[in-house]
């Protein structure tokens, strides 16, 4: 048994197989087999290299590839692939060593590259550039085989890895997976943000711990504790059976709010939106007791299949999600890639600081086809419901009104094909920089709603990188300048009479609820699963409550202070919830 | 009849010493005999069929190899390699000599 200890970023509690998820541009961890396993992952590794000559002999054979350098470099690759008495030192690796076939074609070309080091020639280091490259092309088929098994999954696992991309998430076989335990990661990485849409329990930044799992390992996922075990003994396990069956029964008693509406002790209403990915998920909400969509992330439309999405593509989805609520608000926000979200396909040259480059807004800004398809197919569905459309990351007034100016010139190409959309639908930005923050006043006088996205508010407010474990703890919005900025951003929408809704993370924390509402919050969008147990504050409190505590919360100098000061606020309250 | 084993030394020449494409021209040549072909360092010995054996005896610009064939066209193959090694040095520039 082992145990690990990391940051619970989506709570519950799952216990199934793990399964061990490498990315081939990071180092394979050192992964034990059993002896039964051996002939198993010997076939593999030939598999791999069987698959990898077709490959490149079809390549290889396509007309763009002339003669010259390139033709030579797969040549080579493919003599290397031939070689006999290479495919031996490597399935000779796996019997002897009792490894993974990944890892024992990483360590074998590892330490053929490694003879390289330290000889004085200056071609040394291509030649061990050349023998990475083997390295992954033999990773490609092995790992790609490794996601085609994820898609077609057909038993419960949680998945394990150093840190998932969004196209790995993208590409699993939902029903099936039951949770997340990665290496690397923060309070708001991808993969914390991906589990709470799909209500799964969450524990990254566990360091070192791939190689703890093999192929037979059982681990529990203790999201609520942030804690990950290894092949529990049978204590262990009888008690976090009970534990698991406890949450659910405490769920099952939320599930019954449902229907009631999210309104405090004094009558004053608050409406509740739910936050996601894909457009099956606005079922989810409904079910939770969602009012609408307050934010949809398009992202994934980008990150399927690698290839851009069509008109078509994005209108199937919206229509889906439209669907669920037709007289419900269903706000879309347009692409907001960038930064750690950009997949292969759409990258260009690597930026040195992909966080303050060519991103979200910017980036469609730029890529006027791109932004335009999308605003076409929103546009046409904005007659299905109350469809509103949303951008990010705008940092000034310019470029609201080149968007808008934008999303003008796409409704006139409508009105020639007469094709039919509303002319009135609500236009509304993200604010998640300090910039548009201090200047919401002058923003809100041009579009008609603001949804601060926390997350992003405070990484550039507090200039914290959310997911380098090594900073995330200062990551808080518990920080004075972050309760101020979100002070001034209500009191600016709310004194222009646009729409106002927080949907970052701290929209679905309980710790934070009393403050958005003492502050003038009356909508919070959050991933579904977290709605009923928010509503269930909600139904707890008064506003008179929670102006008090903003009151003070406003006099407070240090993150500690307001941070203990909302802690025990909620804990008077419900002893339960934190 | 017994084997006898035919050996001779080469110089690689070429400024790049052996890497991937010179290492494959090699295959490729002693792949076409019959004979066992192996190729010495001072310290290793490698299959000369074998391109990741030729590539790990790490043969840089001046170094010396002795070869070995064993077999009926064994003389020819040595022939033939030394031909790649010293007077075609692999196609690729010698040192000294500017582009």
């Amino acid at each position: 048994m082992e145990i690990r200890k990391g940051i619970g970023v989506s709570p519950g509690i799952a216990i199934a197989k793990g399964v061990v998820i490498d990315s081939k541009d990071y180092r394979i961890p050192r992964r034990s087999i059993l002896d039964s396993q051996r002939d198993k992952e010997i076939q593999r590794a030939r598999n791999a290299f069987a698959a990898a000559i077709r490959s490149l002999t079809e390549i290889s054979s396509r007309k763009t590839i002339e003669e010259g350098k390139i033709k030579d470099i797969f040549a080579v690759h493919m003599r290397f692939l031939q070689d006999k008495t290479f495919r031996k030192r490597i399935t000779d690796f796996i019997d002897k060593e009792r490894v993974t076939a990944e890892y024992a074609v990483s360590a074998i070309l590892r330490e053929i590259a490694s003879h390289f080091e330290g000889i004085d020639d200056p071609y040394i280091s291509e030649r061990a550039a050349d023998i990475y490259d083997i390295e992954k092309r033999l990773l490609t088929h092995l790992l790609g085989k490794m996601r085609e098994e994820m898609e077609h999954l057909r038993e419960e696992v949680v998945v394990v890895a150093h840190d998932l991309t969004p196209t790995q998430t993208a590409s699993f076989n939902k029903t099936f997976v039951k949770g997340f335990a990665t290496e690397a990661g923060g309070r708001t990485s991808h993969t914390a943000i991906i589990s709470k849409t799909m209500g799964i329990p969450a524990v990254v930044a566990l360091g070192d711990m791939t190689s703890a799992v093999t192929a037979e390992s059982l681990v529990i996922i203790d999201g609520n504790r942030g804690v990950v075990i290894i092949d529990p003994d049978e204590e262990t396990l009888r008690q976090y059976r009970n534990y698991a069956q406890q949450i659910s029964l405490f769920v099952h008693q939320l599930d019954e709010l449902k229907d009631k509406p999210a309104q405090t002790k004094d009558d004053v209403r608050v409406q509740l939106l739910g936050n996601i990915e894909f457009p099956e998920e606005s079922q989810a909400v409904a079910d939770k007791g969602g009012e609408g969509i307050g934010l949809y992330r398009t992202e994934f439309l980008y990150l399927y299949g690698g290839a851009e999405p069509t008109e078509e593509d994005h209108y199937q989805a919206y229509a889906q999600a439209v669907k669920v609520f037709s007289r419900q608000p269903v706000v879309i926000r347009t692409m907001d890639l960038g930064a750690d979200k950009l997949p292969q396909t759409i990258r260009q040259a690597p930026e040195t600081n992909p966080v303050l480059g060519l991103r979200s807004i910017r980036y469609c800004l730029q890529n006027m086809g791109l932004f335009k398809t999308q605003l076409r197919a929103i546009l046409r569905a904005s007659v299905l419901g109350d469809v509103r459309v949303m951008f990010p990351l705008v940092t000034n007034l310019q470029e609201l009104r080149q968007a808008k100016m934008i999303l003008r010139d796409v409704m006139e190409d409508l009105d020639e094909y007469a094709v039919p959309y509303n002319a009135k639908m609500p236009v509304g930005i993200m604010i998640e920089t300090p910039s548009s923050a201090l200047t919401a006043n002058h923003l809100a006088a041009e579009c008609d709603f603001f949804s601060i996205g926390t997350n992003d508010l405070i990484q550039y407010t507090l200039a914290v990188d959310r997911g380098n474990e090594h900073v995330s703890l200062l990551f808080s919005a518990a920080e004075p300048a972050i309760v101020r900025i979100l002070r001034s951003v209500i009191h600016d929408a709310n004194k222009a009479g646009i729409g106002l809704s927080v949907c970052g993370e701290v929209a679905s924390d309980p710790e934070y609820i009393m403050l958005l509402l003492g502050m003038g919050v009356r909508t919070l969008s959050l991933a579904s699963p977290m709605i009923p147990e928010i509503k269930k504050i909600i139904r707890s409190v008064t506003i008179e409550q929670c102006n008090a505590l903003a009151r003070r919360v406003a006099t407070l100098d240090s993150q500690r202070q307001i941070k203990n000061l909302l802690r025990d606020a909620i804990s008077q309250i419900l002893p339960e919830t934190v | 009849m017994t084997d006898v084993v035919h050996e001779i030394e080469v110089e690689i020449r070429n400024i790049q010493g052996l890497h991937l494409r010179p290492a494959m021209q090699i295959i490729d040549l002693a792949g076409g005999f019959k004979s066992q072909i192996t190729v010495s360092s001072d310290k290793d010995t490698a299959d000369a069929k074998s391109i990741m054996q030729m590539m790990l005896l790490r043969a840089t610009c001046g170094t010396k190899l002795k070869v070995r064939a064993c077999g009926n066209d064994a003389k020819e193959a040595l022939k033939a390699i030394q031909e790649l090694v010293e007077e075609k040095h692999f196609d690729e520039p010698l040192p000294g000599l500017t582009a």
